[in-house]
């Protein structure tokens, strides 16, 4: 009888030719994170077997951590525990009873009995008795070893899943829900750029749920904002590094930029102007750093510069793709989002980023891109650019106290 | 660890209202304590009542450096706790009898903090106003003397801009007023070390002291009560501090507090001398630096010698703030304790500043350890960081 975490995945499993990369993509992501987060223990391994991966070798005590772990990263469709034994009827039953006392006594109810119900599988037709035959037989033997317990096939409090296949049977019962989507890598690079505020975190997380090995760049203005609204954004990075182990952050010195932008463009202008500017420097950052998109928490309506006018003056300045998962979505949303990858708290933070103190009173809402030129046109653009570009910095994000 | 190391050691620390440097030689000694005094102060062998010792000392050093007797020192957890006990421990004491109580509007959080939460308890606050000075009419804290006042509490220097209020004469006049005088508390925390105190002569009941302001480490402060004062208990348990204060008592930071205390009487006349020579640099060189800066506060000898606050209209102080961090000199914007929050400071707006001056305030703060360097670097860089934010004079939010 072995332990082991059953980890299911999804969509990755239908994509045809890619799907051994994707599945190799996913396998590596796992080890990273459970070597980085948990143990570095070298025992521990993914195993794959028709669809499913195992998580092995690792310490009892380090299980619940695991799981932690595992449910957090994208392209996992499902955590659970389970146990593994040979094709012998007696061995399932020993391991059936086994993680039925475990499960009950984990249930907590009102009722003194608590209901179950067994559902086989047997891909490996070679065992000697049907789905049907290893659902009553082990039924039978828990009702008999384990007290407490009555069968209820339609509403069940537990279910004991058997899976009897070509290695051994496993048997497992509860099922923690991951994040779907792709494992990070598998659909290219690029890079998101992080505010500090609620919306661009979730806009990280998505790009990331969709497979993209995205890092980050924050516009740091030191000193019109100060070293706690740097932290708050590494905080947060953080935070999303929990659904990629090898998530990077950048900071972009903004200050130098900002102050030209206020000494010498238009005043109605400046958001935009200061939109365009960061979408150069993003662009030029993400090719050296061999991405092909720029991800952005922008969202239609919410502010000045998000109207589709502004948008569109806003891209122009680009010279990648800009991609925003959050467009469409109302601000409520984003905000239950925030709060169930666990950002929302530290977003709220009072901390100002540069973007905050820098919205003149009259904003323009539909300007156009013949204006947003000449609103630069006393400003050295491609200085500005270059020398902010060779600026950037990355931001450690391993505590150092 | 190491990097950091390096780093300290480059900086002009002018927030020293907000926190001091500790003496090399105190943090030795408290590791000392610490290591060879662990005993716990109640016990009863030998070892227990030679901490008790190391106590009784330290009541004496703090007691001479305010004029008081060893026996009036209480030792609690800062300056914070000694606020609350001195307002909630007064009111107790009078059993719902007396429900009234004077301060000023220029107190720290920890006064005002403590005065919402017994007005909402049902009490009655009085808060006088101060002037554009920051400075409290001592005839007008005695006018609104009734005769349910239970107590007046005042600080005696203002942590923001440095203003040193009339404690003494409210004192003297409650003296005269014989045994219906309401309890006289002064907050002394920033006061302790840079003005005269003596709670005789300012006939006060009540004085909050706090160690790590002078040097001493952060975590232990004191109460003076005078000797029949009423007062009851904030922190029950034990019967340390013959039963006023319970909990096993901070040995180590006690005796840390006395060694701040010995050693800032030995060089008070010296400090004080300096630093009001820094002071006058300071103000001159920066409203050379910069003409329209503001001075906040009453004139130099009318100030504790180690505040000087400035507002720089047009600009933001936090933006400053960072901007002198980024040239290695460290202030504050007002109170370290409301920094955090988003509002312009409410001493400078009860002093009668505008808004645009309460949001562009700059505190810098010296200590004993400040040198005429440092002074020079200060203005050097709010010279330098001032003529590099002017584009952005007028357009901050």
């Amino acid at each position: 009888m072995e332990k082991v975490l059953l980890i299911r995945y999804g969509e990755i499993g239908l994509k045809g030719q890619n799907r051994k990369y994707f599945e190799d993509t996913l396998r590596r992501n796992i080890l990273l994170a459970v070597r980085n987060q948990v143990s570095d223990n070298q025992d521990i391994q993914v195993l794959r077997s028709y669809g499913r991966f195992y998580l092995t070798g690792f310490d009892a005590e380090h299980q619940e951590e695991c799981m932690d772990v595992i449910s957090k990263i994208p392209g996992v469709v499902g955590v659970c525990p389970a146990i593994v034994v040979d094709n012998v009827v007696d061995a399932v039953e020993e391991g059936a009873v086994a993680i039925m006392k475990e499960a009950v006594a984990q249930v907590s109810l009102a009722r003194s009995t608590v209901t179950f119900k067994v559902s086989t599988k047997r891909p490996n037709k070679s065992f000697p008795f049907t789905s049907p035959e290893m659902n009553q037989r082990i039924g039978a033997v828990i009702l008999k070893n384990v007290p407490g317990l009555s069968v209820d096939l339609h509403n069940p409090d537990i279910i004991l899943n058997l899976e009897i296949r070509e290695k051994g049977t496993y048997l497992y019962v509860y099922d923690r829900p991951g994040p779907g989507g792709l494992p990070v890598g598998v659909s290219g690079r690029g890079t998101v750029l992080i505010s500090g505020g609620i919306d661009s975190p979730v806009s990280a997380y998505m790009a990331m749920k969709r497979g993209v090995d995205v890092n980050a760049l924050h516009f740091w203005s030191y000193p019109i904002t100060g070293q706690r609204a740097k932290d708050k954004v590494v905080d947060i990075c953080k935070v999303l590094r929990q659904f990629h182990p090898q998530f990077r952050l950048f900071i972009a010195p903004f200050t130098d930029i900002q102050t030209q932008i206020i000494e010498k463009c238009p005043e109605n202008y400046r958001v935009i102007t200061m939109r365009r500017m960061m979408m150069r420097v993003a662009t030029e950052f993400c090719k050296n750093e061999g991405g092909q998109v720029i991800f952005t928490g922008e969202n239609l309506g919410q502010v000045a510069s998000q109207t589709l006018e502004s948008l569109t003056v806003i891209e122009d300045a680009a010279g990648l793709p800009i991609l925003r998962p959050l467009i469409c979505f109302d601000k409520t949303e984003i905000i239950d989002k925030a709060k169930e990858i666990g950002t929302y708290d530290i977003s709220c933070l009072p901390y100002e980023d540069c973007c905050s103190v820098f919205v003149p009173k009259h904003p323009v809402t539909k300007p156009t891109l013949e204006r947003a030129i000449a609103a630069e046109k006393n400003i050295d653009v491609d200085l500005l650019v270059k020398e902010c570009v060779e600026g950037i910095r990355e931001a450690q994000l391993e505590d150092d106290i | 660890m190491n990097a950091e190391k390096k780093e300290l050691k480059n900086y002009v620390y002018m927030d020293n209202a907000a926190t001091t440097k500790p003496y090399p030689e105190i943090v030795e000694y408290m590791s000392f304590v610490q290591e060879n005094f662990y005993w716990n102060p109640s016990a009863l062998y030998g070892f227990g009542v030679q901490s008790e010792r190391l106590i009784r000392r330290a009541r004496n050093s703090v007691a001479s450096l305010i004029g008081a007797h060893e026996d009036e020192i209480y030792f609690t957890s800062g300056g914070t706790e000694s606020n609350n006990w001195a307002l909630i421990g007064s009111i107790r004491a009078f059993d719902g009898k007396r429900k009234h109580i004077i301060t000023s509007s220029v107190e720290h959080p920890s006064v005002t903090a403590t005065t919402e939460y017994l007005k909402q308890a049902g009490f009655e606050i009085t808060v006088v106003p101060v002037d554009r000075q920051g400075f409290v009419d001592p005839q007008q804290v005695l006018d609104e003397i009734r005769s349910d006042t239970c107590l007046i509490s005042i600080i005696s220097v203002q942590n923001e801009v440095g203003t040193i209020e009339p404690c003494q004469e409210i004192g003297l006049c409650l003296s005269q007023m014989g045994p219906k005088a309401p309890i006289f508390h002064i907050d002394a925390v920033q006061g302790l070390g840079h003005v005269h105190i003596d709670v005789n002569k300012w006939g006060v009941d009540l004085m909050t002291l706090s160690s790590h302001k002078i040097h001493g480490p952060k975590g232990v402060g004191a109460l003076f009560i005078r000797k029949e004062t009423p007062i009851k208990p904030l922190i029950f348990g034990g019967d340390q501090e013959k039963g006023l204060r319970a909990g096993t008592e901070n040995l180590a930071g006690i005796c840390g507090f006395r060694m701040a205390c010995d050693m800032c009487k030995n060089d008070m006349d010296e400090t004080r001398d300096k630093l009001v020579k820094f002071k006058t640099k300071l103000v001159a060189g920066i409203t050379e630096a910069f003409p329209d800066a503001v001075l906040n506060g009453p004139d130099i000898h009318l100030s504790a010698p180690h505040i000087v606050n400035f507002s720089f209209p047009g600009f933001r102080g936090e933006t400053i703030l960072y901007g002198l961090e980024e040239r290695g000199v460290l202030v504050s914007t007002g109170s370290s304790c409301s920094s955090r929050k988003r509002e312009p400071s409410p001493i400078l707006l009860a002093m009668g500043k505008t808004q645009e001056e309460a949001w562009s305030a700059i505190r810098f703060s010296m200590s004993r350890f400040t040198t005429e360097k440092d002074v020079e670097a200060t203005v050097l860089a709010v010279e330098d960081c001032l003529k590099k934010l002017e584009p952005w004079r007028k357009k901050m939010i």
